[in-house]
Order: C-alpha cells, then structure tokens, then sequence
C-alpha cells in the first residue's frame, strides 16, 4: 500500500493552517497539583506546631536574643571562624605545593599531614589541643635531647581560645590542601609552559598565572568550607571556649529554657550563613573573568 | 646575534631515544621548517631550544651562548633557574593549542611580559602592545578575552605577545594545527610579514605551501634525526631519501 491510499484519518481533516495561527496551550499537569497541596499542607501543620507550641518559648528566644551574652559568643564564633579559615588557607597552599613538589620527602610529609588530619575525627583532635598540657607541660626552644633556651608553661602560652584555633585550623588546613591542589591542577599545563617560555620563574608563573586562575575553581569549595566552619567552631565547646553555642548552654543550664537557648543560637548561625554566601556569589562573580559562560553572555 | 647551533643533541625519554644525535645550524634571519611524521622528534628539538625539555646529551647555542646548561668541570651542568628565566625571555616561543592566559585579555595578554618582567612603565607598554595587536590584525580585539576570540584571532595575539619581548629568535610548534581550515591563513600571513621583516625562526610545521614559499631551509626529521635539510623546493619537489620521498606522498 503506497503513502496516497492510506484512509484519511481523523487528524488529517484539521485545518492546520488555521491552527498554526494561535498559541499552544499549556498542559494541565494534576501530579503536580496534588503534590503542591500535599506538601503545602505539611508546610502549613509544620509552621502552625511552631508558633503554637509553648515549648518552643518565643518570648524567651526574644529575651535572649540580644543578650550580652550571646553576642559576646556570637563574636567569639566570628574570630574562630575567621582565624581558623585564614590558618587554613595558609597551610592548605603550603601543603598542596609540597604535594605537587618533585621532591619525594616533601610529598610524602604533605600526604601524611593530609593522612593525619583526615584520618582522626575533628572532635578528638580539639580534645588532644585541650590536653596539651598534659602531654608536653612546658614548651619552648632548645636543643633536642639538650638543654632548653627558652621555656614556657604550656597552659600560660596556649589558652583554651588558641587551642580550639589550632584543632579547627590544622584540621581545615588537611581539606584545604586537596581544595588548593585540585585548582591548581585544573589549570591546564600549557598556561605554566607558555608563561615559564616567556622568562617568568615558578614563583612569578605561580602567582601571576597559576593561581588566579585556579581560583575561580578554588572559590566555590572554600565558600563551602568557611560557611562549614562556622557551624563546625561550636565544637570547640568539648575544651570549655566560649563560644555562641557554649555560652547558649551556660544559660540554659541555669534557666532550664534548653529549646529557647538552642534556637537563638540557631538564628544567629543562620543569620551568619546567610551573609556568607551572598558574599561568596559576589566573589565568585569576580574571579570569573575571562571564563566561557561570561564569554557567551558578552 | 641569534644563529642557532645544535650540537650531537641527544635526548630520551625514560629509555626511549626520540633524539638520536641532531646536528644542525640555523643562521641568523632564516627561516627553518621542520616537517615530518608525527613521533619524528621535532616539536621535542623545538622545545630543547629554549629548555622547556631537557637534553640528555649535547648542546644547543643561541647566538653562541648555551642555554639550559652551563659549563661544570668537563661536563654540562643544567644552569641555575634566573638565568634560564633570561636566556628564555629572548626567545618567543608560539604553540599549538596558543596557550593564551584565560583570565586576561587580549592587551593584557601582550601587555604582561613587558611590564612583569622588563620593568617597562605601563603606559608604553600599553601603547606598544596596541601596536603589536594593529600588526597582527587584532586592534578591534584588545578588550576581549581569549575564550571570546577565535583560534586564528588567539594565534595572532599569541605571535604578538611573543613578540612583546622583543625576541631574538622565534620558535612555532605547530602553531596552525588546532585551526579550522579557514583559520590558518590569517596565521601564516603574520608569520609571512614576520619573517620578511627578517626575523629567525624556526617553525614545526604540516604546511608545505608555507614552506616552500616562505622557509630558507627545510629539515625533514624521522625517528629521531633530520634525514636531510636543504632548499624547500628541492626537497619538497625532489627528495633523495626514502623515508622522505614516504612522507611527502602522503602530505602532497
């Protein structure tokens, strides 16, 4: 049977041209209307527990909100943050460029630290910084198996604030050294070549063409990181630094308002990420240049 | 003074010899083609000029003077990193797949060397690389970035911030190979303008039109050695070795 003797069908009496000269209507898609109630409804009894439930005790998250206390920890938690991540940061480029290095002993250190710090959980780590003292009661600067030149107490030279900044940065400085090495990588070996034919050192390559560009890699993990760390500093509370979440649990412990206390340092730790990752889009923003999705918008 | 002497240059790679004993001469002002197949060698001999690979054995000078190595007792040592650095800025170097610096543009690009590693004040430089972009054929181009050019347009701001430095002595690895065919032209027009304007250069190369038209001398490299070298029409029209005469046959 040819093309021509097929029986005209039911479709083939429309007037297409007609057709074609108005616009297409949407397809009702009722799945999606039945989960939008569904999960709407849920969204409903959720904020309804919220406001209603005395236990949740907003005046008191109100009361507290502001109080010295809490933003004295809120502080406390911005300076571990802060210092923990630059700490980081700066052993983390370190220890990726002794990865990369092409000498065998430096690699080997860097993948052992990277092996360390990895390897043991972050909270025992804050422990072993708490306990210094008992470990090496003084420190100080001498000669090994000798006599010591200078000799401090340990619990003197290394507060419990400076022992929480190590346990977070030390840690952070193991995930930040894959971070730095995989943006290092990323940039293509020829950007190095071209450069070093052109008379640059390694250094000069390094800082003039390496990492600006592994920095647009780079950025997006470190926003993640820092706005990790942020809620990763209330660990510190295990040695007794006062922290938002420790001084929070300072106050609960007197007033018996656990729920309260735990939400007011919940809106700050929120408040907080917030921020953070507006900024973090706006230097993202800014390190993009000359990359292909902003190419094809030009 | 930029003739280049390659000296019994050997060179291998964990065990595999891809460099078996070159030598060869490159007087001031020509212009070398190296053709051959592919694994011959070449582009390795080109980037031993200017010590992006290392060399087992032998030695090449550029206007005389080694580079790479120095002299240590009765043997060669490689020399120490600052000095390769400056041996290396007289020499432009352009390659196959341009190797642009993604995160800067065109006038960046060509502005970069001058003003990092010659100390030149940047509005000279500014100037001078308008200049160079204008040469090329790119004065309209200068604010875009690389990913934003084509590949013929990123070759051209590769030659003019090789150029930048003002070099001796120019190397081309390959430097047409990565373009659409349509592309390729508007790249061997600057490199024509450049070698009439009596620059020394050496360029790797598939383009035997460009070779026979513009090379003084062409060097047909196989397994490691350069199985002869001569006048570009002698050699392309009538070559005298076997593997030659193979290869051309299959690139005519």
């Amino acid at each position: 049977m040819t093309v021509s003797e097929l029986p005209i069908t039911a479709a083939a009496r429309h007037d297409f041209a007609e057709l074609a000269s108005r616009p297409v209507l949407k397809r009702k898609r009722p799945g999606q209307l039945i989960a939008m109630v569904v999960v709407g409804l849920f969204a409903l009894m959720g904020a309804y527990v919220i406001v209603t439930n005395p236990g949740f005790g907003w005046p008191t998250v109100a009361k507290y909100l502001f109080d010295i206390r809490i933003l004295s920890g809120l502080l406390t938690t911005m300076e571990l943050t802060a210092i923990a991540m630059v700490l980081g940061l700066v052993i983390g480029l370190v220890i990726a460029v002794m990865r990369m290095s092409d000498n065998a002993l430096l690699r080997g250190v860097a993948g052992a630290y990277i092996w360390f710090f990895r390897g043991t959980p972050l909270m025992v780590q804050m422990l072993f910084w708490g306990f210094a003292a008992v470990l090496f009661p003084t420190i100080g600067i001498g000669i090994p198996g000798g006599p010591m030149l200078v000799e401090w107490n340990t619990n003197d030279v290394l507060p419990l604030f400076v022992a929480g900044i190590l346990g977070l940065g030390l840690n952070e400085g193991a995930y930040m050294a894959e971070i730095v090495r995989a943006g290092l990588m990323g940039v293509p070996a020829g950007q190095s070549e071209a450069s070093h034919a052109m008379g640059f050192s390694r250094m000069e390559t390094l800082r003039h063409v390496v990492i600006p560009q592994a920095m647009k890699i780079i950025l997006p993990p470190v926003g993640n990181e820092t706005i990790s760390m942020l809620k990763t500093t209330s660990l510190v509370i295990v040695i007794g630094v006062g922290d938002l979440l420790y001084n929070a649990q300072q106050i609960y412990a007197r007033n018996l308002q656990q729920i309260p206390l735990l939400i007011v340092a919940s809106l700050w730790y929120i408040l907080l990420t917030t921020i953070l990752s507006l900024v973090q889009a706006r230097i993202e923003k800014r390190y993009s240049r000359g990359n292909t999705i902003q190419a094809r918008k030009a | 003074m930029s003739e280049v002497q390659f000296l019994n240059v050997h060179k291998d790679f964990s065990g595999m010899e891809v460099l078996k004993g070159i030598n060869f001469t490159v007087e001031s002002g020509q212009v070398v083609c190296l053709i051959g197949p592919s694994g011959s060698g070449k582009s390795t001999l080109l980037r031993c000029v200017n010590h992006l690979e290392t060399t087992s054995s032998g030695t090449i000078l550029v206007g005389g003077r080694m580079i790479g190595y120095e002299v240590h007792g009765d043997r060669l040592i490689e020399a120490q990193q600052k000095d390769i650095n400056k041996r290396r800025s007289r020499i432009g170097m352009v390659f196959q797949s341009f190797n642009l610096f993604g995160h800067m543009t065109a006038l960046e690009n060509v502005m970069m060397g001058p003003v990092k590693l010659l100390k030149v004040p940047k509005a000279q430089a500014e100037a001078e690389a308008r200049e160079l972009l204008t040469k090329v054929g790119l004065a309209d181009r200068t604010g875009h970035y690389p990913a934003q050019l084509s590949g013929g347009q990123q070759q051209r701001v590769a030659i003019a911030r090789a150029l930048s430095m003002k070099p001796d002595l120019m190397l081309f690895d390959e430097p047409t190979s990565a373009l659409d065919p349509e592309l390729v032209g508007e790249v061997l027009d600057v490199m024509k303008a450049l070698a009439r304007d009596g620059m020394t250069m050496i360029v790797v190369t598939h383009e035997m039109g460009f070779a026979r038209e513009v090379a003084d001398v062409v060097a047909f490299m196989d397994g490691g050695v350069i199985v002869e070298a001569g006048d570009p029409n002698e050699i392309i029209s009538g070559p005298q070795h076997e593997r030659t005469k193979a290869f051309l046959s299959k690139v005519l």
